[in-house]
């Protein structure tokens, strides 16, 4: 058997193990990998983790039997003192001695300290390894301890700015110090830089840049950092961040090419001057650079697992530095050339400091080509960007519609990811082209999105690609003639959209019925929730009907709490309530010992109800003129509204009114998802009422009328659908848009989301609101009436009948509470104890 | 919590000491779960109209101990009977306990037989 060592147990040596032992022919060799680290190799790219909670298990790269399981021979905490090129062996630091065949040193690199006068005074840190990080954790919690406040970075680049965000983690002040004019010197220009520093200074972390430390302050610790012309900053630790310096020392030693100012000389096969020693990662100086991205190490890895297998793989010419990253909670990226000027071509910019968003791309003086580019504050552009930029796509004709969205006209500005050719990059971690994803479709070696990604490792990495990978997993399926369906479960073989027309036409009214005309098995958890929401929209069956095909909220009217009890959510509609109504709240509250808390819809929520009790409470509240608020459907939540100009003495109009007006029209209709509404008097907003499913502006001569925004997970602003009108129009146009969602959306889909997969999108959503496009605007009114003149509470119902009563009951053959449920204090109110 | 769990543990048919009167058919829902107590402990009773099939099973949900799984949905996988957790949708299959979501936590699950109209569950203690 030939022998491969590996010198270096870090991301990119692991990779060269994983890329290896998965191709054809590694059978034939015994992999040996020695690492000075006494732990596996784990993930430095997101080191700041572990202040942040994460353990070295977390960061770790693979399991602890992965080596085993791949019969790789690990050997931690062992350090390769010298290599006998002549005999093929090396020596460790346990004087042992081994051969190779081949041997490939991924020692990567150590942090660069400059040469400041006092670096070596306790206190002073590099940030590099896990041990480095325990080591600056340990003594932070010392000079804490002895009041101390304020530490240092020295650095502005990533790594640095990511040791700050480590050093504020630990409950420091950071300070940022940078020789450079701007933060992130290499990918970012004045602009940018600007903006990422007024976002990091929100932060709290403060930024000096173009300072020369002339000495470290402090006779045995750190307390301070003397720049030029006398200027003392005075903190208590010092974090060096700026820059790494290859680790070449084995192969200097071994008397291999290195470079002028550090690194081992490598050609296009990633050979040192030796042809049986590689080396690849922070240690190879390909090119005359080193390159301190993982994306080109584990390129690298991958073209020396190839050269040792026997075939031709070599580096490519040119190596892309664009990165794309989350900076202390800033998106930041930065693509080809970003900094390009006039003679080579021409930047585009865009600035919002309001926002704190900066954009740049820089295009061809012809106006074909896309450059380089940067982007701070949002970089949800960067997936179409680069790949525009790296297969040398023909820009649009606005080039500027790039960053700033196309304005006002049809077309969006980028065609599917199906344009792109197949040797475009779609996952730069793993290095998988479009060719190989759509490939695994149309090879049959892949169905479904899931097979990709076990087959190819796209998205396994930083996860950026997902959207694109999804799509071209999907038009691929298409194009190969397979219906891409979204069917709501196995057991139906229909979207919701089709499933909502089956039971309509057919007059269906039970989920039997259903399944066993048109579905198969038993149901389950997605499909019958599906079909309990269907029928109430068609015939206004509330929750309690179909009890046991509701979500256990429907089920019980009421939203379930972690511990098994449910919270109580009246309705008070607008937001308004009376003194007594407050008064009558705060009774329940008392007598059934609730945690009481003030939601975000302007209402009050009562946590921790036991089943046993909740008719109990009902009966209270709604003997004393309160309604189910629907907390716990996927129906309308409330509408949020401002005070209105019946006390502001900025609002244009009565704005309470109208949001209870909407809340009444609209209360308890079951949809896809839950909806949510606002009402603001004047443009100033107080309502957000643009974070909501539906909401209203007034405006000089009328309302404007905004739909599909939401808050959450992914903020979307909803859009305008008309503007000026009156009242009785947004009535209109709410009828038949919250109707034609509520016929066509999939099962738990947002409005944002249902509008974004709209075919049309909004100019077709205007043409059938608004135009009658369809011709189905009366029926769509007629359905929406006949709901609202039906509305019952669902609560009134279920405390009038006692056969609805029964199911308020923990134990079927028991009047006996759960007794497992416990609590704790927390502020003079009750929480559950934890898990 | 381990406690808790340990209180659960599957019986067999073949096992079943004492049958326990959990109630009359009709105390139960249709399609859908509730909840019976029987000496300490908290089962969950499935009547499976659909399938003219009943289930017992434990409560408690194996990966919070929260009291809660009569009241989640039932349905079948693959012809499979399941239900589902109503707090975090955990499936299991409500024939043998096991895990049907891809990860480790199964259930206990108790025998039932139907006479005269009441709903008995086989226990060993």
């Amino acid at each position: 058997m030939m022998k491969i060592i590996v010198v270096g147990n870090g991301m990119v040596g692991y990779k060269f193990c994983e890329k290896f032992i998965s191709k054809n022919g590694h059978e034939k060799y015994q992999i040996t990998v020695f690492g000075e680290e006494p732990r596996r190799a784990y993930d430095r790219v997101h080191l700041s983790e572990y202040f942040a909670g994460k353990t070295a298990d977390d960061l770790s790269m693979s399991t602890a039997n992965w080596y085993e399981e791949n019969n790789i021979i690990l050997n931690t905490s062992e350090l390769i003192t010298d290599i006998h090129r002549e005999d093929k062996t090396i020596t460790t630091h346990l004087e042992k001695t081994h051969f190779y065949d081949y041997l490939v040193l991924a020692t990567g690199s150590s942090a660069f300290v400059p040469p400041i006068q006092g670096v070596e005074k306790e206190g002073v840190f590099v940030y590099r390894t896990i041990e480095d990080l325990d080591a600056i954790m340990t003594y932070a919690k010392k000079i804490k301890q002895k009041g101390a406040t304020e530490a240092a970075v020295l650095g502005g680049g990533l790594l640095g700015l990511e040791a700050a965000k480590a050093v504020r983690d630990l409950g420091l002040n950071p300070h940022v110090v940078e020789f450079a004019p701007r933060l992130m010197p290499r990918q970012l220009d004045k602009g940018a830089s600007d903006m990422l520093q007024s976002k990091i200074e929100e932060l709290n972390i403060k930024i000096h840049l173009q300072k020369s430390t002339q000495f470290i302050d402090g006779t045995d610790c750190i307390t301070g950092m003397m720049f030029e012309k006398e200027e003392l900053l005075k903190v208590d630790m010092l974090v060096i961040s700026a820059g790494i310096k290859p680790r070449d020392e084995l192969g200097r030693g071994a008397g291999l090419e290195v470079g002028t100012r550090g690194g081992i000389v490598v050609d296009n096969k990633m050979l040192t001057s030796d042809s049986s020693i590689y080396a690849i990662g922070e240690v190879a100086l390909y090119n005359q650079m080193i390159y301190g991205l993982v994306a080109p190490g584990y390129e690298m890895a991958e073209v020396v697992a190839d050269q040792i297998l026997g075939s031709e793989k070599v580096m490519r010419e040119t190596i892309d530095m664009s990165t794309q990253l989350k900076l202390i909670g800033v998106e930041v990226a930065s693509f080809g050339d970003p900094f390009i000027e006039h003679q080579d071509g021409i930047p585009i910019v865009y600035e919002n400091k309001f926002n704190g968003i900066y954009k740049r791309i820089n295009v061809s003086h012809d106006g074909k080509l896309l450059l380089g580019g940067i982007l701070v504050g949002d970089s949800s552009d960067y997936n179409t960007l680069f790949q525009i930029y790296s297969n040398g796509m023909k820009l649009p004709d606005n080039p500027e519609d790039l960053i700033l969205g196309s304005r006002g006209g049809e077309s969006s500005t980028m065609g599917s990811a199906m344009d792109l050719p197949d040797t475009a990059v779609i996952c730069s971690c793993e290095n998988v082209t479009k060719g190989a994803i759509c490939c695994s479709i149309t090879d049959g070696s892949c169905e479904t999105l899931g097979d990709v990604i076990k087959a190819t490792k796209a998205t396994s990495g930083c996860g950026g690609c997902k959207p694109m990978v999804v799509d071209l997993v999907k038009e691929t399926q298409k194009s190969l003639g397979k219906e891409v369906k979204d069917v709501v479960c196995e057991h139906f073989a229909y979207s919701r959209q089709e499933l909502f027309d089956i039971v309509k036409i057919n007059k269906f009214t039970n989920h039997n019925e259903v399944l066993g005309t048109v579905g198969k098995g038993d149901g389950c958890e997605v499909c019958r929730p599906v079909l309990s929401s269907i029928f109430s929209s068609i015939y206004n069956d509330t929750a309690n009907k179909h009890i046991t095909s509701q979500d256990t909220n429907d089920r019980f009217l009421a939203n379930i709490q972690r511990n098994g009890t449910y919270s109580v959510v009246p309705r008070m509609a607008g937001g308004e309530v009376t003194a007594e109504k407050l008064i009558v709240i705060g009774e329940v509250a008392k007598e059934y010992n609730l945690y009481t808390k003030i939601t975000g819809a302007q209402r009050v929520d009562l946590f921790g109800a036991e089943l046993n009790d909740l008719p109990a409470i009902w009966k209270k509240l709604i003997d004393n003129g309160f309604e189910s608020g629907h907390a716990y459907g996927k129906s309308l939540r409330a509408v949020k509204s401002c005070v209105g100009n019946a006390w502001c003495r900025y609002g244009m109009d009565d704005s309470t009114t109208f949001a209870i007006e909407l809340e009444n029209r609209y209360r308890g209709i079951r949809s896809p998802h839950k909806l949510k509404g606002g009402v603001s008097a004047c443009i100033r907003e107080c309502a957000e009422a643009r974070g909501k499913d539906f909401g209203v502006i007034a405006v000089e001569g009328g309302w404007n009328l905004y739909i599909c925004g939401n808050g959450g997970a992914n903020p979307k602003h909803a859009v305008l659908l008309a503007e000026q009108i009156d009242k009785e129009t947004v009535f209109k146009y709410m009828d038949r848009f919250l109707m034609f969602y509520i016929r066509t959306a999939g099962p738990l889909v947002r409005t944002a989301t249902w509008l974004d997969k709209l075919e049309g999108g909004l100019d077709y959503l205007k043409k059938v609101v608004i135009e009658d496009s369809l011709g189905i605007n009366e029926t769509l009114e007629n359905e929406m009436q006949t709901l609202v003149d039906t509305f019952e509470c669902e609560w009134k119902q279920a405390i009038e009948d006692p056969e609805m009563m029964k199911r308020f009951s923990h134990f079927s053959n028991s009047e006996d509470r759960d007794d497992t449920i416990e609590y704790v204090v927390l502020r003079d109110q009750k929480m559950p104890k934890a898990w | 919590m381990e406690e808790i769990l340990n209180q659960y543990e599957t019986v067999a048919l073949d096992d079943v000491k004492f049958w326990f009167k959990a109630g009359k058919i009709s105390d139960f829902p249709t399609d859908g779960g509730s909840c019976i107590k029987y000496k300490g402990k908290q089962i969950a009773i499935i009547n499976f109209e659909r399938r003219n099939e009943w289930y017992a099973c434990q409560n408690v949900c194996p990966h919070k101990m929260e009291m809660v799984l009569s009241r989640g949905m039932i349905g079948s996988s693959d012809n499979t009977p399941k239900i589902a957790c109503p707090l975090h949708k955990n499936n299991f299959s409500l024939v043998d306990g096991s895990n049907l979501s891809g990860n480790d936590y199964s259930i206990a699950t108790y025998p039932v037989k139907i006479v005269e109209g009441e709903v008995l569950i086989g226990f060993i203690d």
